[in-house]
């Protein structure tokens, strides 16, 4: 399989896309002309053009607002949000409108909009361009949330959203864009939502995890190795829908478990994750069910303090040895 | 301000006036109709009448083709009748029934009726401003002839959807036209204490776009603005904002004691200018007083027959709080949503007997 950039992966699932169904088309603030601040546009206006790869004002209330307009009669809309910590400003076009619609509607319509929205720590882009947001969004009832890791998801959870007759947000960290990574060439290769994928397969303690923190337990997964600690990394791919049961299967499988997101611990989705473990696989458990998250403040400036402050692969390890030891 | 009380009422625009007179009456008969059904205990939740301002919905709605949309506001019973719902579907959704056009989902704040393109009244003050910009750039996407209209209140404005979503339409020429229906309050404050203009159209001006005022009391004249701002977004000439003035004849919502204003001002105004009796007198010798009186008939008996229907139908089934969130997610053997399945399974032992609410007899 040859190999490409998360950033190449997300264009190619656009271009697949967008020949493929002419009601998708892509509005965004600085997407048609600059090519998206990622560079994660480039090319798409000249094969689509203009009216199918719109340039906006920032007016990110009315993007999604639109989004959801179009989404309801007729179109698939792909709405980027250029920094994910922007969708509090759509929140009512989100939480209000897109999420709910076809419920209190009776199902008299669908809502097939994608939201892009990149996402996580990088850079020292400070508080209000770092955030990852997906717990909230999972707590909203009627919305779709997906978080690629790599290449292969980028691509193929993309295609998954765009194709969906239900809002989708996909949270796609910034870190990643440049990540290289084999990618299927089919056209028809889509990543099906709510199906959690197992990176590695280890019998002595599982990491759950998702998006960029994937990355982060796979390289604390070598380092367990080489203290002869065997780890399981699941990668959830989707938040909502969610895999349950790829999550009691590896608890079955392990024993011990370690949640690990890059958003904040305090109230994110580890703690959906630990709970359903708590209630459900409660006597598979050999140790209590570890959450790693970032710390309860806003992501800092400092390089130095931006890194002190959210899980990486040793914190990870180290939460995996103490499960492994505990019992030893 | 267009006056159009002069002019000559004859032709097709005397079949136009009854035609417009006839959709006004049917909702002034409905909305009563709730009012009366509400207090009664009929009808669960809030609900908001817009009595006094039915000539901006007949005005607007004679001028749309079924495929054309509209996006209501939590006043919205008059644009949904007049847009083509049926009587029976809005009575029986108001009265939480599973015949209801939303299945008893929405509720009079949350009606739609996609069958009719109508996409929604909205709970959220402002929130059918993204639906009909993107309702109009999606036709433009998909190359249609089709426009969007969005309803709204004099209080909407205040809000930053209603400016990015005036900007965008402008910016993109879509085919979007912009009802105002101020009526003179938002929520329980007058428009005079959270706006320093008069002239809301005014703001139309900061984004470029076309604007026009209007007699909201007058049917004719908002039909006249709107037909106009209709042919221009059809044949590519962009959005228009239409400010009709109008009053709103009721409280804020059944039940609002109205302590923030006279109690002569509403009678004083409707005395003046109620738009059913406005056009009676256009349409003068036009219309017979029989013929007058048989429209107020014929829309009791719609409206009673829509609520023999209500009363005859079923509460939603109780499972039915479960389904609908997604697309798929009744779907057994969809890959996605069957997942959540767990979810409801969760709840169906201890799901409460209150799927009937004030209706009587559950299941």
């Amino acid at each position: 399989m040859r190999t490409i950039s998360f950033t190449e992966a997300t264009l190619e699932a656009m271009r697949e896309e967008m020949r493929r169904d002419p009601t998708v088309f892509l509005m965004g603030e600085d997407i048609a002309k600059q090519g998206g601040i990622f560079g994660q546009f480039k090319g798409l206006p000249q094969e689509f053009g203009l009216e199918r790869v719109r340039d906006t004002p920032i007016s990110e209330a009315a993007l999604v607002g639109a989004g959801v307009g179009a989404a309801l009669t007729g179109c698939r809309p792909v709405v980027d949000m250029h920094f994910a910590d922007f969708i509090t400003c759509a929140m009512d076009e989100l939480v209000n409108q897109a999420a709910k619609l076809r419920y209190m509607f009776g199902e008299q319509c669908i809502v097939p909009m994608t939201l892009r929205a990149p996402d996580g720590i990088t850079k020292s882009a400070g508080s209000q361009h770092s955030q990852a947001l997906e717990s909230w969004f999972v707590h909203t009832p009627g919305l779709e949330v997906v978080v690629p890791a790599d290449a292969e998801d980028a691509k193929g959870l993309l295609k998954a959203a765009i194709r969906s007759d239900n809002p989708t947000l996909y949270f796609e960290h910034k870190s990643l864009f440049p990540q290289k990574g084999p990618v299927p060439e089919d056209d028809d290769f889509v990543v099906p939502l709510g199906k959690a994928k197992t990176m590695r397969d280890g019998r002595d303690v599982a990491i759950v995890t998702y998006g960029i923190t994937v990355g982060r337990a796979i390289e604390a997964a070598k380092v367990l190795e080489a203290d002869g600690i065997d780890a399981t990394v699941i990668n959830l791919r989707s938040l909502w829908p969610l895999d349950y049961d790829a999550i009691a299967d590896a608890v079955a499988r392990t024993h011990r478990v370690v949640v690990a997101h890059e958003a904040v611990r305090v109230g994110g989705v580890g703690a959906e994750i630990a709970s359903f473990i708590g209630e459900h696989c409660f006597d598979d458990l050999d140790a209590p069910v570890l959450r790693l998250g970032a710390a309860h403040v806003p992501v800092p400036f400092a390089p130095g303090l931006q890194e002190a402050m959210y899980p990486k692969a040793p914190m990870i390890a180290d939460a995996a040895r103490r499960l492994v030891r505990r019992e030893a | 301000m267009a006056n159009t009380l002069s002019a000559p009422v004859e032709g097709s625009r005397r079949e136009l006036g009854i035609a417009m007179l006839r959709t006004m009456i049917r909702i002034r008969v409905l909305e009563e109709g709730i009012e009366k059904h509400f207090l009664a205990g009929d009808i669960p939740g809030f609900a908001h009448l817009s009595i006094g301002q039915e000539a901006v919905a007949a005005g607007t709605c004679t001028n749309l083709r079924t495929g054309d949309a509209i996006a209501s506001t939590h006043r919205g019973h008059g644009h949904t009748l007049a847009k083509g719902t049926s009587m029976r579907a809005m009575v029986a959704e108001l009265f939480a029934r599973a015949t209801g056009v939303c299945k008893g989902k929405g509720g009079s704040m949350h009606i739609a009726d996609f069958s009719v393109g109508m996409l929604g009244a909205n709970g959220v003050v402002a929130g059918g401003f993204g639906l009909v910009a993107g309702a109009a750039l999606s036709a433009v996407q998909r190359k249609t002839d089709q426009v969007a209209v969005c309803f709204f209140g004099d209080g909407a404005t205040n809000r930053g959807p209603f400016h990015e979503n005036l900007n965008l339409c402008a910016i993109w020429n879509l085919p979007a036209i912009f009802v105002l229906e101020n009526n003179r309050y938002a929520s329980t404050t007058s428009t005079a204490e959270t706006m320093k203009i008069v002239d809301v159209a005014r703001r139309a001006d900061g984004y470029g776009m076309a604007s026009v005022i209007v007699d909201g009391f007058d049917a004719f004249a908002v039909y006249d603005a709107v037909g106009v701002a209709v042919q221009r977004a059809r044949s590519g000439g962009g959005p228009t904002f239409v400010e009709c003035k109008t009053f709103r004849a009721r409280g804020h919502y059944i039940g609002d004691p109205e302590r923030y204003r006279a109690k002569t001002e509403v009678e004083d105004v409707m005395n003046a200018s109620d738009p059913i009796v406005r056009m009676q007198a256009l349409l003068g010798d036009a219309l017979a007083a029989a013929a007058f009186e048989a429209l107020w008939n014929e829309a009791r008996a719609e409206f009673a027959d829509a609520v023999a229907f209500a009363r005859s139908s079923p509460p939603p089934e109780r499972t039915e709080a479960f389904f609908g969130a997604y697309s798929g997610d009744r779907d057994p053997g969809d890959p996605v949503h069957a997942l959540e399945s767990r979810e409801r399974d969760r709840f169906m032992p201890f799901a409460p007997d209150v799927g009937s609410g004030s209706q009587g007899s559950g299941h």
